[in-house]
């Protein structure tokens, strides 16, 4: 159990690719981490691969939301994908959907930001 | 008959988890639904990060009890600290609320707490800490009763 995080950067997009559990616990480390690669990187874009979470609460919700005002502060786009029908249902329950945009998998959400596959 | 379980943890946050998995171990008696069980453990986990977080403002050395009772496939969850206490429950309870913006919290606990059980009451009073009293009918044996 826990949170494994890998990062990865094509182009002005970073690659955020969790999988585990992600609550309270988990989720300051990962801020740090995000916010740092964001920091170190000429990124613009966040690319959230969600694929391997094998559960979510509100906590993880805080940590997208925070790191969704930074993006927007970059003049770029967070865009979610391969969600669960469980996590997609938190994401719905909280209007995340609006400012978020969720794609089918990573390679087409990679395409939508002009990234070339 | 009333099948009742009980446990108490520090306040610590790697006891998230615990919590969590310790409820669902005891409901699975109950077969509930993949589903069921992930809505339980969600709100298992909201309300033990908001003990943690809240009620005792992030100190280790506080005690959260949890006590669970199954009847009727029924579930019945308590979870409770003797922390700060919440000033306003109503207000802490509406969607986006938090106290504390600056941990990034999204205020969604209490939402996704009324959204995945039945019947939810916060009973809180400052300085004597909070208890969040809730249930939740499973659906197999739902159709089962009736």
């Amino acid at each position: 159990m826990g949170l494994s995080t890998l990062f990865d950067v094509k182009e002005d997009v970073l690659i955020v690719r969790l999988s585990g559990e992600l609550d309270h616990h988990e989720s300051e480390a990962l801020r740090n981490e995000w916010k740092e690669k964001m920091y170190r990187n000429p990124v613009k874009h966040v690319v959230l691969n969600l694929e391997d979470v094998s559960f979510m609460d509100s906590s993880g919700l805080g940590v997208i939301l925070g790191r969704y005002k930074e993006v927007l502060q970059l003049g770029g786009e967070l865009v979610v994908c391969s969600i669960s029908p469980p996590v997609k249902r938190l994401f719905e329950m909280s209007g995340l959907f609006k400012i978020v945009r969720l794609e089918e998998n990573e390679q087409y959400a990679l395409v939508t930001l002009g990234v070339a596959s | 008959m009333k099948n009742e379980m009980s446990v108490e943890f520090s306040s610590v946050s790697e006891n998230e988890s615990f919590a969590r998995v310790t409820v669902a171990a005891f409901v699975t008696q109950l077969d509930p639904t993949m589903d069921e069980l992930t809505e339980i453990k969600t709100v298992v986990s909201e309300a033990v990060t908001n003990a943690i977080i809240h009620g005792y403002n992030n100190e280790p050395n506080h005690k959260v009890i949890i006590h669970c009772a199954i009847q009727e496939g029924e579930l019945e969850l308590t979870i409770k600290d003797t922390g700060i206490g919440i000033g306003d429950v109503e207000e802490a309870r509406q969607p986006l609320y938090t106290s504390k913006p600056e941990l990034e919290r999204s205020g969604m606990g209490f939402t996704i707490i009324e959204n995945f059980m039945d019947s939810v009451n916060v009973v809180s009073s400052p300085d004597a800490g909070t208890t969040v009293h809730m249930t939740k009918q499973l659906t197999k044996n739902k159709t089962v009763c009736k």
